[in-house]
């Protein structure tokens, strides 16, 4: 096989070959690894608690569980809900609102929202919709009830309060990659083209950029879909308790006294995995059906009727996914500062800084564990990411894109289905336990999230810098540090943010690589949500939120006050 | 009033004004030609008319339509077509598919659609490649499927934004002849942004180069679009 010819013409040796490997070896290990010791006891093979011959006697015990057909029933109905809720959202969002002035204001918050752990938010969400929250005291006042209505708004036994905790979490995220992927395409000319044609700006961009951005979407999507399956913090918060959604189910058989219970364990983690591959299969066949179904009506000419529709989605949409957010995080401050509170006052009666001056000591050792871990995080990440795709730019052929395309598989996978595994690997390794052990299952999540945001501009970035500066003689490394880190400063910091805000928001991985001995803000607050306590959860759950969206304020904020005087800076 | 009319139209980016006080005419069949170099103001005119005009730039004066005003209307409710550099065919659709995305819902009968669609890819000198993938097709015939996509929508003008500007001399001829013929066929008023005197012959078209003092003569290089 010929060279590739870039290589070729350029000469020098590509100091960034090992970058891809080393990436893939720091994910496939805790994966494959993990996968296999999850697939080994889910068939009977688990020496270290007596399970020496294979067989199918642990999914005869988990299909025998009473509580298995509840579980799934709720983990199916919150991940599927909760997936197209989010997906609706964010394509109605973008469709309905991206020609109103109101989106300059509106954008610019999908990244902090996309930065706020999920647990934060779940904490917030719950404050407002709880029999005894917000929106029910906005009803109480005037009705005069002076109880909380005796209703399951949360933790209710179908797992709706959970399905919409989740859309409304993930619907920045999907809507973030929508506009990321209509900035490959030449969307205000197209738009501008069909807007000629007689069509309204929401329709334009359902019929002309949706199906041109869609296959982009898809590998969020499922990403979406995937972790919504195996969530287990927001479940705990937002999802019924009896019985509980898989994910959590299969946590508490983990954590049982009965150490036998963990061969039933492996077999709902792998029924997971199960549960994603079929819903994934239906998934493609109904985009099959969608896509023949709606196709002709591609054809059939402008609509302008239905824009007042889109207009009015888009800002129902805006006010769930921004205004929820916002009233969430300010939910969880008054909380956090409340005194006496009873139940119909729209505000506290009395303030008090006693949750903060008794959560902060319990905080205080944790919060600093998960900043260190989440900056070490986010570094590595950078640093691979950042030469994966010089590799990649420099005409690297081995590994090829389609290989580092598997990076992207932690996120494909239900994280308990190889969580379980990995830990085995790491107390084999005798790292069970340690900071470095999260520090490396962290890292199997920020890895791939920050390739995401990082790969596309690097490789939008016009080549003839790069050859501009070799023509002025400078070597590769001279390069990277003084023309292409300069120039896409802003991306890399945003990577870097949400690496931390990744890292940040890791309970499942913290809990099983921690071995439950590492304790993060995470974990902690998680605790004290559980445990009901809600001024503590409050002050955890804001702690959680101020981490990343500091780091996110920092990125954001740096590269524009350096940039104020070049506007060609992206 | 028939025809495309501007009346007191001023440009400014960044409070560098571009155009000042423009005041025009264009009559239904008749061609007229914005000239001038990159940076002028020639696309933010014809954005400005269009209903596009990117945020930064601002404008005032006003559009007349056939006796209608329409600057403050949107951009779909102008039926004002327009012609791009590049031709801009959607690319997740067929040939056939771009054309009847143009046609009016008021073709409502899915044979009387197929038959107009048909009918212009025959004058497109295109006849049977309604199923073909538009990214199959050559420059000269992809620029001819964009103007009958912008003709089958029944615009009331039309703007080209540099339209030939991609295509080698000797298709520019005979894609120029194409468009001007059948613009005036329809009788549409055309105000065309150019650099090459050449697209203003073809036409027999009006020269106008109303750049604000400066703004022209400095040839600004314009920042590549982002």
């Amino acid at each position: 096989m010929a060279r590739p010819l870039r290589a070729l013409t350029r000469g020098g040796r590509d100091p960034f070959l090992a970058a891809p490997w080393l990436a893939i070896a720091l994910f496939a290990a805790p994966l494959g690894t993990g996968l296999a010791g999850t697939l080994l006891p889910a068939f009977g093979w688990l020496p270290a608690l007596g399970g020496a011959a294979f067989g199918v006697a642990p999914w005869q015990r988990l299909l025998a569980m009473p509580e298995l057909a509840g579980a799934v029933r709720v983990t199916l109905t919150s991940g599927v809900l909760g997936t197209l809720g989010a997906l609706a959202l964010a394509v109605i969002f973008v469709a309905g609102l991206h020609a109103r002035p109101v989106f300059a204001w509106l954008r610019p918050c999908l990244l902090p929202l996309l930065a706020i752990p999920h647990l934060a938010l779940a904490i917030g969400l719950a404050f407002l919709l709880a029999p005894s929250g917000w929106v029910a005291r906005l009803v109480a006042l005037p009705l005069g009830w002076d109880r909380p209505p005796d209703l399951a708004t949360v933790n209710d036994p179908a797992g709706l309060a959970l399905a919409l905790g989740l859309a409304l979490k993930e619907a920045p995220f999907l809507a973030l990659m929508l506009l990321a992927a209509a900035g490959q395409v030449e969307a205000p000319r197209q738009l501008a083209v069909a807007r000629s044609l007689g069509y309204g700006p929401g329709e334009a961009w359902l019929k002309v950029l949706l199906p041109q951005l869609y296959p982009q979407l898809r590998l969020p999507l499922f990403a979406v879909f995937a972790y919504s399956l195996s969530v287990v913090d927001v479940a705990i918060v937002l999802g019924p308790a009896t019985p509980p959604p898989l994910a959590p189910l299969i946590l508490r058989w983990l954590n049982d006294p009965d150490l036998s219970l963990r061969f039933p364990a492996a077999a709902a983690a792998l029924l997971l995995v199960v549960l994603l591959a079929v819903s994934l299969g239906g998934w493609r066949g109904l985009e099959r059906a969608l896509a023949r179904w709606l196709r002709p009506s591609l054809g059939r000419g402008a609509a302008p009727r239905c824009e007042p529709l889109l207009r009015v989605g888009g800002a129902l949409s805006a006010v769930s996914v921004v205004g929820l957010g916002l009233l969430g995080m300010l939910a969880l401050s008054l909380w956090s500062f409340a005194g006496r509170w009873e139940f119909p006052a729209l505000l506290p009666e009395a303030w008090s800084t006693r949750s903060w001056s008794r959560a902060l000591p319990l905080l205080g050792g944790p919060l600093w564990t998960t900043v260190w871990i989440a900056a070490l995080c986010a570094v590595v990440a950078l640093v691979l990411v950042i030469a994966c795709v010089e590799h990649e730019a420099l005409g690297g052929r081995r590994p090829t894109h389609r290989v580092l395309a598997l990076a992207y598989l932690p996120l494909l996978v239900p994280q308990l289905a190889f969580l379980f595994g990995f830990a085995v690997l790491l107390a084999y390794l005798r790292l069970d336990g340690t900071a470095l052990a999260v520090v490396w299952a962290h890292l199997v999540f920020v890895l791939p999230y920050t390739l995401l945001l990082l790969r596309e501009p690097w490789l939008a970035l016009d080549p003839r810098f790069a050859r501009t500066a070799h023509a002025l003689g400078k070597g590769e490394l001279t390069v990277l540090v003084r023309v292409k880190l300069p120039i896409l400063l802003r991306p890399v910091l945003i990577a870097a943010a949400i690496g931390v805000s990744v890292s940040t928001a890791q309970f499942l991985t913290t809990l099983f690589a921690g071995g439950g001995r590492v304790p993060t803000l995470a974990t902690e607050t998680l605790a004290m949500a559980s445990a009901g306590d809600r001024r503590s959860a409050a002050v955890g759950g804001l702690v959680l939120a101020l981490l990343p969206l500091v780091a996110i304020a920092l990125a954001t904020a740096w590269p524009r006050l350096r940039a104020r005087r070049r506007q060609g800076l992206p | 009033m028939s025809g495309l009319r501007l009346v007191d139209v001023r440009l400014a980016a960044a409070g560098r004004p571009l155009v000042s006080g423009l005041d025009l005419l264009v009559e239904p069949g008749e061609v007229a030609a914005l000239m001038g170099p990159s940076g002028c103001g020639k696309s933010s005119l014809l954005a400005l008319i269009g209903g596009s005009l990117a945020p930064g730039i601002t404008a005032s004066g006003e559009v007349w339509l056939n006796g209608t005003r329409v600057d403050g209307l949107p951009a779909e409710k102008r039926r004002i077509g327009i012609l791009f550099q590049d031709d801009l065919l959607f690319p997740h659709l067929s040939v056939g598919e771009n054309l009847a995305f143009a046609l009016p819902r008021t073709v409502a009968r899915r044979e009387d659609r197929r038959r107009r669609v048909e009918a212009a890819l025959v004058e497109a000198g295109l006849a049977g490649f309604a199923e073909r993938d538009p990214a199959t097709l050559s420059g000269g015939q992809r620029a001819r499927v964009a103007m009958m996509r912008a003709l089958l929508a029944e615009p009331k003008a039309l703007l080209l934004d540099e339209a030939f500007a991609a295509l080698d001399t000797a298709l520019r001829q005979s894609f120029r002849a194409f468009v001007f013929e059948h613009a005036r066929a329809a009788r549409l008023p055309v105000l065309m942004a150019t650099h090459d005197p050449a697209d203003a012959e073809a036409a027999d078209a009006r020269v106008l180069a109303p750049w604000a003092a400066g703004s022209a003569a400095e040839g600004e290089r314009k920042r590549p679009d982002s």
